[in-house]
This record gives C-alpha cells, sequence and structure tokens, in this order.
C-alpha cells in the first residue's frame, strides 16, 4: 500500500503530466497504474516507498520526451478540439445537457411552425407573425439558461413576466398595417427580450460587471457561431436544391417553409449551448475579429474624413444615411466592446489602446457631420416615427462613444483606470434597454399607430 | 550489450505485437515480459510503450479495453487484431531476411562472435 506521502506525489506528477496539451486524462492514467504498480513491484523487493517512488519515476523516463511522442501520435490534440469529448465523470452530465438542447432546439422550431397548424400564413397574415415572431426563440433561450444555470423562483417569475408583457402589449396595440410604428415594435422587440435573455444569461450577477461583461462576450461569440451555422445551412440548402433537381423534384417551397425558419429558430439554442461548452475551450473568437478590423475601420473612417475636408463635400442626406450612420456607430462600438472584453484590465497602456482612440474619435466625427446634416433636414420635412427612432439611437450610441474617450484618454494618460471603462460600458446597457423598450411600447402610442 | 536506439524503436512494433500474440495483456506487464523473454538486454524507457501501444491501436493491429484490475484501479488491456497477426507475421519475415542477410556475407565471422559471446 501507498503512503498518504506517495499518494501526494503521485497526485502532483498527475497534475504536472497533465498540463501538456498532447496528454489527455486517459493518457495519464494509464502512466500512473504504470508507476503505481511498478512502486508496488519495486516496494516488494525491499525498497522504501520513497526510494520506489524515484526508481519508478525515473525508469518511466523524462516526461518531455514522452509527451512529444504523444504529440507525434496525436496531432490533433494541439488543435483545440470544437466538439469536445467530456471525461467520464461528466459523460453523463454533458449527454442530459445536449438531449435537453437537442429537445428545446427542435422545440423552438415547431414553435416557429406553430401558427401554420392554425391555419395562419406568413404571407397572409404577416401581421401575426411580426407581432410574434420574436417569441417562438427568445423564450426558450431563457427557460434553456435558467435550466443550466438552476435559477430560482423569483427569477424564473420576472423573466417569465416580461415574456408575457411584452407578448400582451405586442397583441393588444391596435397597429395599423400599413403604418410605421408596427415595423418598429417588430425591430425592437428582439432587443428588449434579448435582454430579458441577459437576465436570465447572467443569473443573480445581472447587476454586476463581471456578469453583464460576460453576456456581452457570450453575444459576440453566438453571433459568430450562428454565421457559421447559417453557412453551412446555405451550403446544405443548397445541395437539396441541386440533387433534388436532378430527379426533377422541385423542393423549394419545402427549404423556404421549413427548412429554412426550422433551421435558423434551432440554430439559436445549438449555438447557444455551444458558446457555453466551449468558452473554456477554445480562444473566443470575437476579440480575433476585432483585432483583424479595429486598425482597417480606423483607417477607411480617417480616409473619408480626410476626402471630405478635402473635397468640401458635405454628406448626402439620403433616405437611409441616418440608418447607415446608425450601423456605422454599432459595428464601431462592437469593434471597441469586444476588443475591450478580452483586454486583460491590468496590461498596461499600448499601441491596440491607440488604434481604438483613433477608431472612436474618427466615428465620432464622421457621425458628427452626419448628424449634422440630417437634423437641419428633419426640421424641414417634420418628423416620423422612423427619423425619431434612427435619431434616437444615433444619440444614444453616439453619447456613449464619446463618454468612452474620454474614458479611455484618462485611462490612456494614467488619469483612470480600465476597470471604469468596463463599468461604463456595462452600466449603459440600460439605456439600449431603455430606449428600446420606449420604442417597442410608447411610439406606437405617441404617434397612434400609425 | 546496450541495443542501439534505431533498432529498438524498429523492433518495437514486432516484440509488443508478439506478446500480445500470446495473451492479452497492458503497459506493465508487457514491460516485464519484454525484459525477461530479452535476458534484460532490452529495457525500454517505460513511458515510451504508451505511444507505441496507441500508434497500434490507432493502426488496428491491437485492441485497447479499459477493465477493473485486481488492484480495483481501472487498467487498459490490449489484445492482438487478426490485422495484428498478420503485421506480425509481416515483420517476422521482414526480420529474418535480414538475419539471413546478414549471415549470409558473413557467416563465419557471426558464428565467431556468437562463440566469443
Amino acid at each position: 500500500m501507498t503512503t498518504p506521502h506517495i499518494e501526494q506525489q503521485i497526485e502532483q506528477w498527475r497534475e504536472y503530466f497533465l498540463r501538456r496539451k498532447a496528454v489527455q486524462s486517459q493518457d495519464v492514467a494509464e502512466l500512473e497504474d504504470h508507476l503505481r504498480e511498478q512502486i508496488t513491484g519495486l516496494e516488494k523487493n525491499g525498497l522504501s516507498s520513497d526510494e520506489a517512488f524515484l526508481v519508478a519515476i525515473k525508469r518511466l523516463g523524462d516526461l518531455d520526451s514522452i509527451s512529444r511522442e504523444f504529440a507525434r501520435e496525436y496531432s490533433e490534440r494541439l488543435w483545440k478540439q470544437l466538439v469536445v469529448a467530456p471525461s467520464d465523470t461528466e459523460a453523463g452530465e454533458s449527454r442530459t445537457e445536449w438531449m435537453m438542447v437537442l429537445g428545446l432546439a427542435v422545440l423552438a422550431a415547431l414553435l416557429i411552425k406553430a401558427p401554420t397548424l392554425f391555419g395562419l400564413q406568413i404571407d397572409r397574415d404577416w401581421g401575426f407573425y411580426v407581432r410574434n415572431v420574436s417569441f417562438s426563440v427568445l423564450p426558450i433561450l431563457a427557460g434553456y439558461f435558467i435550466w443550466k444555470r438552476k435559477l430560482s423562483g423569483k427569477f424564473v417569475g420576472w423573466v417569465a413576466a416580461a415574456f408575457v408583457v411584452a407578448a400582451i402589449v405586442m397583441n393588444v396595440f391596435p397597429f395599423h398595417l400599413n403604418g410605421s410604428t408596427i415595423g418598429l415594435s417588430a425591430l425592437h422587440l428582439p432587443i428588449v427580450l434579448w435582454f430579458v435573455v441577459g437576465v436570465a444569461y447572467a443569473g443573480s450577477r445581472w447587476r454586476e460587471v463581471t456578469g453583464r461583461m460576460d453576456f456581452i462576450r457570450y453575444t459576440g461569440e453566438l453571433f459568430i457561431y450562428y454565421a457559421l451555422i447559417a453557412l453551412g445551412g446555405g451550403v446544405l440548402s443548397g445541395f437539396m436544391l441541386m440533387i433534388f433537381e436532378s430527379i426533377g423534384v422541385n423542393i423549394s417551397p419545402v427549404i423556404g417553409l421549413w427548412v429554412i425558419p426550422c433551421g435558423a429558430a434551432g440554430a439559436v439554442i445549438i449555438a447557444s449551448w455551444l458558446v457555453e461548452a466551449k468558452k473554456s475551450v477554445i480562444e473566443n473568437m470575437a476579440p480575433v475579429l476585432t483585432r483583424l478590423f479595429t486598425p482597417l475601420f480606423a483607417l477607411v473612417l480617417l480616409v473619408f474624413l480626410t476626402t471630405m475636408v478635402w473635397t468640401g463635400n458635405g454628406v448626402n442626406v439620403a433616405r437611409d444615411v441616418l440608418i447607415g450612420f446608425d450601423l456605422l456607430l454599432v459595428v464601431v462600438l462592437g469593434l471597441f466592446v469586444y476588443s475591450m472584453s478580452a483586454r486583460s484590465p491590468q496590461a498596461k497602456p499600448g499601441m491596440s489602446d491607440i488604434l481604438q482612440i483613433i477608431l472612436l474619435v474618427s466615428a465620432l466625427l464622421a457621425d458628427a457631420v452626419a448628424l449634422w446634416a440630417i437634423a437641419s433636414r428633419i426640421s424641414e420635412l417634420g418628423w416620423t416615427p422612423n427619423r425619431v427612432a434612427a435619431l434616437g439611437e444615433n444619440i444614444i450610441l453616439l453619447v456613449n462613444l464619446a463618454w468612452s474617450s474620454v474614458l479611455y484618454l484618462k485611462f490612456f494618460r494614467k488619469q483612470g483606470t480600465f476597470a471604469e471603462l468596463e463599468k461604463w460600458q456595462t452600466q449603459y446597457i440600460a439605456v439600449y434597454a431603455t430606449w428600446a423598450m420606449i420604442v417597442v411600447a410608447l411610439f406606437p402610442l405617441l404617434f397612434g399607430f400609425r | 550489450m546496450e541495443i542501439n536506439k534505431d533498432l529498438i524503436a524498429a523492433s518495437s512494433t514486432p516484440i509488443v505485437l508478439a506478446t500480445l500474440a500470446k495473451r492479452e495483456s497492458y503497459g506493465y506487464a508487457i514491460l516485464k515480459q519484454v525484459q525477461d523473454a530479452s535476458g534484460q538486454h532490452i529495457e525500454w524507457t517505460d513511458g515510451m510503450l504508451y505511444p507505441v501501444l496507441h500508434r497500434l491501436e490507432r493502426l488496428g493491429y491491437i485492441d485497447g479495453t479499459w477493465k477493473d484490475a485486481d488492484s480495483g484501479r481501472k487498467r487498459k488491456y490490449y489484445r492482438i487484431t487478426s490485422r495484428g497477426r498478420k503485421q506480425l507475421a509481416d515483420e517476422l519475415k521482414q526480420w529474418r531476411a535480414v538475419d539471413a542477410t546478414i549471415r549470409g556475407i558473413l557467416p563465419a565471422m557471426t558464428m565467431q562472435l556468437s562463440h566469443r559471446l
């Protein structure tokens, strides 16, 4: 029998060995069995347990060369695997989760098609669909996080209440189907509900900076995984069309009415699960992409500003310019927030921070120019719901980016901390949520549902 | 006498397969059998056996399964497959050919050497 002291040493050896990328717990278990048997054998020959341990370790050989051999045999292990093989102890647990996720994804897919069972057609009854499409996926996603985080009844109550109130508002309001408020409400409803999902995601940490930061990270990764799944779905649909066409069967209605909506709904759940399962396994992609695009966007904006000054051309206020600049600000904010989410708060200011500041300031300038042009135009043409919503969003984003630039500069000049910046961003989430709520619930009232 | 590294590496496959051709076994026991059979001439670094076993498993020459050992711990046992037997026969042929070549070139000297040993 080995002594507690030897047990401790074996434990240390195991941890040390496991740290190598090419070695997995099963390999270590196999070698540990060997080590123990060797120790027992040596002890029988009269060695003390300490001596036996030392000799056994020595005979096992140098861990570096052993793991090099393993790496040669398992080169794939050096690539972190997307679908991780769970260890024995976690296998049961992860299978339950996988079944749950699959079930929820199917449920989301069914819910999105449920109205057709009651004879509602998307082209004929689009008013119904526009009002309710957000309620097919997002409550299920919230449910998944409630289940996963084992949230208390109080939380479940609040989250459920938020969905119910939103559903009542959307379906009770007497929208004019030809007006613009119905579109605005339908567009902003998922944003509101997304923050409800965020509360379920962060659980009891939903008011804390770290909880909200995790939710921001999750949102970015989800977007990337979703885009990848959509890409795969597109390839699959394309092949389906082609091979069925070759036998003279046209399946484009099936794809349009079933495959795409069901796939799009189910993929949200699957992608969320992937983000959850992979967050500690593989590098987050969003910060990598932002690192790639931050300098490019900064460069484009700088060239744009210089060209504008050089040519003396003002911004031509066409119909969609305001929306375009809103989107630009969203992208810049995304670039900023995701590079922030991956930055170590302790790291000293460096080159990438200078790029961030250039990006922020040039985006602010570009937007200020556009906003000036648009504001003067609106005073001539009058206020419509769409213009007010777009203008409001622009101002909200502008305020955020402006104050972020100030905080960033302060941090850069060592007058502030990075944590202040994080705190500002995470608290500002409440502003987006409130504005989206105003657009969903107050705009229809203010503009007479038109 | 110490056998050089290249020869050890080249001979590891037939030796492991030959050991497993007799009966199902696991890492530590394979090592002991090889040591005894070689008259202590072959001393592998213990840890290096496992990557070899895993390679043979991937090639389909042997089959590994986790079972409960007498010690109460889990232990991975390997047994040879029919593909492994074919591979073993093939490798043995190769070894005999190499051996025959050396003997054919230096019949007397090999005899002398083995006498002196």
